[in-house]
């Protein structure tokens, strides 16, 4: 019914009549209120955060001040990063769900290999999240399996890979006093943490390797259209199996981050994580489809999501498991504003 | 172009030996094979495209056209026999392989990727770089720019593809395909969705690539395109080489008989398409229409669907045809209008009611708006039907194979049996079985919107005689076609349709090419008083009370009456009744909304055609 609708819309207005070949011209320039949906589905979660902050500024004596800030950012760091990843795979209309797993399984297996030293501690939790990830890609790129179920095993097995290395959570690995693996969780520049640098680096680079680079391209001609990128000869299945293996990286790297900064891999951390991350990143504007994203929204999405907890523990009085019901509506919010941001931007 | 005896030559089977390369051949394909679970799609076929030349290849669907393209272009690699490119053994083993050898395709669909711009597009895979790596987007949209600009075609590189027009898409294709320093490129069908205009552009285009010497694989199912711009042509039958040889020594006749394996005597007396006679309809409307409007689109349409004929809506892309067939069936909200079926208004516009009233639609897009590929083929059919054959929700199996089964025999669906999945059918099948769907409800009124698109002839020769056995029975038949051959000798009756209003309608004798392509070919801006000139002279009836839509327009509270009433304007000015031509339309609704923005002096359309104003 939907797609019959649609489908009317984008009927070219027959031009001018002639029986001269014309040049093909193409359709009016978008309307106004077009470039404003388009704005809006763009940096509409920007705008909401600023207003948010804005307001909030003014009702909590607290919130605006350095702290609070440093407070928001090195929280909502370590999901960044995971979220970072997690924006390319939709990007190629796939999804991650193993990246919580991953996370918590890269934060024991970096704890676990600091007291061998801060390379081996930042190595190893990479390596080995970097193969979850490229299995997961494997199987997805090659072996044509759906990413839902795919990465949904490697959720349980990242999980119980996890659970067996502290002997289903009795052993708990701690990063050595003093190490310089622990400096890299707890240093920081004017307060901020390094985590929120590295992060904020990694956004950057990340933001370059999208939209400035031929696998970015890629990246959005396999959401775009799968079919069309492999015959206009992309690489498809490589850049899948990139794109899972960098997901893993990055969960894998936040979650040994995560692991410096509490100076021990704790085992129950990231249950839920990646439904965390898949929300900020549409909220960011990111399709689920897939095709069209960008790592600046995911970046907003991410702070918003904090924001919105720390408000709930500034309010002191609510249950912090609210922050879990507000960020669910607020996603409903999005989709729905996408919904028509979209059929606006389309003119209909 | 070339000599007619090395034309004989190289249509030669190859002997066992393998064959010397052909002198200038860009690229070969020798003795190929190609097997598939079940079919062998293509059969120790050779294939010569030669330097600088335009070659047809032809064939009904399921001939081996497609294969023998994915073979050419890396999509799929040989059982037997070689590839050859300018001479060398070669293989590709990915399309990417045979892009960099520079072999470029253009498929049917736009194969590009819609949310992406154009520049992105057409750079995608080989973006030009900065010298930090990075993607060079100023000089990507500086070069798309002039890329596009040479073809004749402006469109803003930075715009998302999608909303661009299909014919504009099509181009952007067109320029990536020839940008990456194609030798050979290959175009499937590329005309089958595009409007007249654009398909001049194109040839244009390919006009351009003849004279840098590029050769060009044509795929197509329109004779007149194949004769006006290839050089050679190629048919397959059934997997099998049956022809190859210059155009200019086949004759349409030949080429069609060679096509379908039919005897020429057989094509001729049968005429180039398979409608009967015209049918005689019943007096009673079953399905009148009046007044549907719906803002950009639509305006104050009004039909009457007769019992047992085949109504043709022509009209150029963009005319509202389609959008006045889903309006019919419900599937288009309305600002405005009525549809009554059988003398019962309808009261709520929804393809649910549609269908209930007995009003079925065939919708253009088979692929987006019917067909279910993943499901069978007796699945696909009986899917509208569920509610009938189910009782308390459980559906009775016998009564679905039984329904099943006649239709595809009825229709002459072929397939391995109802089981198979409708995706793996030929684009013929895959409309027989959707009009099975809409068959099996017994419907009153058909809606047909390009029912012909994009499938062999065979299979349309097929479609037409059904078509025609349909409304035979009894059945309302309304049939949208681009193709104007098809709908004039379709149709018992064409609407005319342009900007969304009912321009003309052709009757009787009328139904013609020349009649409808001069309605076709009025200028739709006719509310001026200049155009006045233009057909002062049809004057023939201007003896009877003229039937002056134009004044109803112009005066809203002379569209007072009901959608259907005629309305004659009886103080109408003097001028107007010598400029107006109107005979006495079959339907005249006035504008009920009577918008007063024309001036009354609206001319008729030439001969018998009546016209209608476009009342913007």
């Amino acid at each position: 019914m939907k797609a019959l609708v649609k489908a009317t819309a984008p009927a070219p207005a027959p031009a001018v009549a002639g029986d001269a070949p014309l040049p093909v011209t193409a359709d009016p320039r978008p309307s106004g209120r077009q470039r404003a949906a388009e704005l809006l589905q763009r940096q509409g979660v920007l705008a909401v955060l600023v207003l948010l902050c804005v307001i909030s500024s003014f009702v909590f004596d607290s919130f605006a001040t350095l702290d609070n800030t440093r407070g928001i950012t090195i929280q909502a760091s370590f999901l960044s990063i995971v979220a970072l990843g997690m924006t390319m795979v939709i990007v190629t209309g796939g999804i991650d769900l193993s990246v919580g797993s991953v996370f918590a399984l890269g934060g024991v297996l970096a704890a676990w290999a600091s007291q061998y030293g801060f390379l081996p501690a930042l190595l190893v939790p990479l390596a080995v999240c970097g193969a979850i990830g490229a299995f997961n890609g494997f199987l997805v790129a090659k072996a044509g399996m759906a990413p839902f179920i795919v990465t949904l095993a490697s959720l349980l097995g990242a999980r119980g890979l996890l659970l067996a290395l502290t002997h289903e959570g009795a052993t708990t690995y701690l990063v050595p006093r003093g190490s310089a693996f622990k400096e890299l969780g707890s240093g920081a520049v004017w307060g901020f943490g390094y985590p929120v640098l590295i992060a904020l680096a990694l956004f950057a680079v990340g933001g370059l390797v999208l939209q400035r680079t031929s696998f970015g391209q890629a990246l959005f001609a396999v959401g775009g259209s799968g079919d069309a990128a492999l015959l206009m000869g992309l690489p498809v299945a490589r850049t899948k199996v990139l794109v899972y293996t960098l997901s893993g990286l990055l969960a894998g790297l936040a979650g040994a981050l995560n692991a410096a900064r509490l100076s021990s891999g704790v085992t129950i951390i990231g249950v839920g994580m990646e439904l965390d991350a898949i929300s900020a990143v549409v909220i960011g504007g990111t399709l689920l489809v897939g095709g069209a994203g960008s790592v600046s929204g995911t970046l907003w999405g991410v702070l918003l999501l904090g924001v919105i907890q720390n408000l709930i523990n500034q309010i002191g009085s609510l249950n912090s498991s609210y922050q879990s019901v507000v960020s669910g509506g607020f996603l409903i919010v999005v989709v729905v504003a996408q919904r028509y941001l979209s059929a606006a931007r389309r003119g209909t | 172009m070339a000599p007619p005896e090395a034309a004989a030559a190289q249509s030669a089977p190859p002997g066992p030996p393998s064959p010397p390369p052909a002198p200038g051949a860009v690229l070969e394909a020798v003795g190929v094979s190609k097997r598939f679970p079940g079919v062998v799609a293509l059969d120790d076929v050779s294939f010569t495209l030669r330097q600088g030349e335009i070659h047809a290849l032809v064939g009904e669907n399921g001939a081996g056209k497609s294969t023998l393209i994915k073979l050419l272009t890396g999509v799929y690699r040989p059982d037997d026999g070689e590839l050859r490119l300018a001479g060398e053994p070669g293989a590709f083993h990915h399309p990417h392989e045979a892009q960099r050898a520079g072999i470029s395709t253009i498929y049917q669909e736009v194969n590009l990727v819609p949310l992406m711009s154009v520049a992105r597009n057409i750079f995608l895979g080989r973006e030009p770089k900065n010298r930090f790596g990075l993607i060079d987007f100023p000089r990507m949209h500086r070069e798309t720019a002039e890329l596009l600009g040479g073809f004749g075609i402006t469109a803003d590189p930075r715009r998302p593809l999608h909303t661009l027009g299909i014919g504009t898409q099509q181009m952007v294709a067109l320029a990536r395909a020839v940008s990456v320093q194609a030798r050979v490129v290959v175009m499937d069908e590329p005309t089958s969705s595009l409007e007249p205009r654009e398909v001049e552009t194109l040839f244009r285009v390919i006009g351009e690539l003849h004279e840098r010497g590029i050769s060009i694989l044509y795929v197509s199912h329109r004779m007149d395109e194949l004769y006006r711009i290839c050089d050679r042509v190629t048919v397959l039958r059934d997997g099998r080489l049956v022809h190859s040889g210059d155009l200019a020594d086949t004759d349409r006749v030949r080429l069609v008989s060679l096509m379908l394996g039919r005897e020429i005597a057989e094509v001729r007396r049968h005429g180039a398409t398979s409608f009967g006679e015209g049918h005689t309809a019943d007096r009673q409307p079953v399905l009148t229409a009046s007044g549907l409007t719906r803002r950009h689109q639509l305006q104050d349409i009004a039909l009457e669907l007769h019992p047992g004929e085949v109504l043709g809506l022509g009209g150029l892309l963009g005319s509202g045809r389609s959008e006045t067939a889903k309006a019919l069936s419900g599937a288009l909200p309305l600002d405005g209008g009525e549809i009554s079926v059988g003398g019962r208004a309808l009261r709520r516009l929804t393809p649910s009611a549609a269908i209930r009233a007995g009003i079925s639609m065939l919708p253009e897009d088979r692929k987006a708006e019917g067909i279910v590929p993943g499901l069978s083929v007796r699945e696909n059919i009986v899917l509208a039907a569920m509610p009938r054959l189910s009782r308390a929700g459980i559906v009775s199996r016998q009564k679905q194979d039984r329904i099943v089964e006649i239709f595809m025999k009825r229709l002459r669906i072929k397939a391995a049996g109802p089981e198979q999945k409708v995706g793996e059918l030929s684009g013929g099948n895959q409309q027989k079985v959707l009009l099975a769907r809409w068959l099996c409800l017994e419907p009153k009124v058909l809606l047909l919107d390009e029912p012909t698109r994009g499938i062999d002839v065979g299979a349309k020769a097929e479609v037409q005689s059904l078509i025609d056995d349909l409304a035979g029975e009894g059945l309302a038949v309304l049939l949208i076609s681009s193709d104007i051959e098809e709908l004039v000798e379709g149709a018992d009756r064409i609407v005319v349709l342009r900007a969304g209003a009912v321009a003309g309608e052709l009757t009787g004798d009328d139904v013609e090419e020349n009649a409808l392509l001069a309605v076709l070919a009025e200028t739709g801006d006719s509310d001026d008083g200049d155009s006045h000139s233009d057909f002062g002279d049809s004057t023939d009836d201007a003896g009877e009370a003229p039937e002056a839509e134009a004044e109803a327009a112009a005066g809203p509270q002379d569209a007072a009456p009901g959608p259907l009433t005629k309305t004659t304007a009886p103080d109408a000015p003097p001028e107007s009744a010598a400029g107006t031509g109107t005979g006495t339309a079959a339907a005249p609704a006035p504008p009920a909304d009577g918008e007063p923005q024309s001036t009354p002096d609206t001319p008729g359309g030439a001969g018998s055609a009546t016209a209608k104003e476009d009342p913007r």
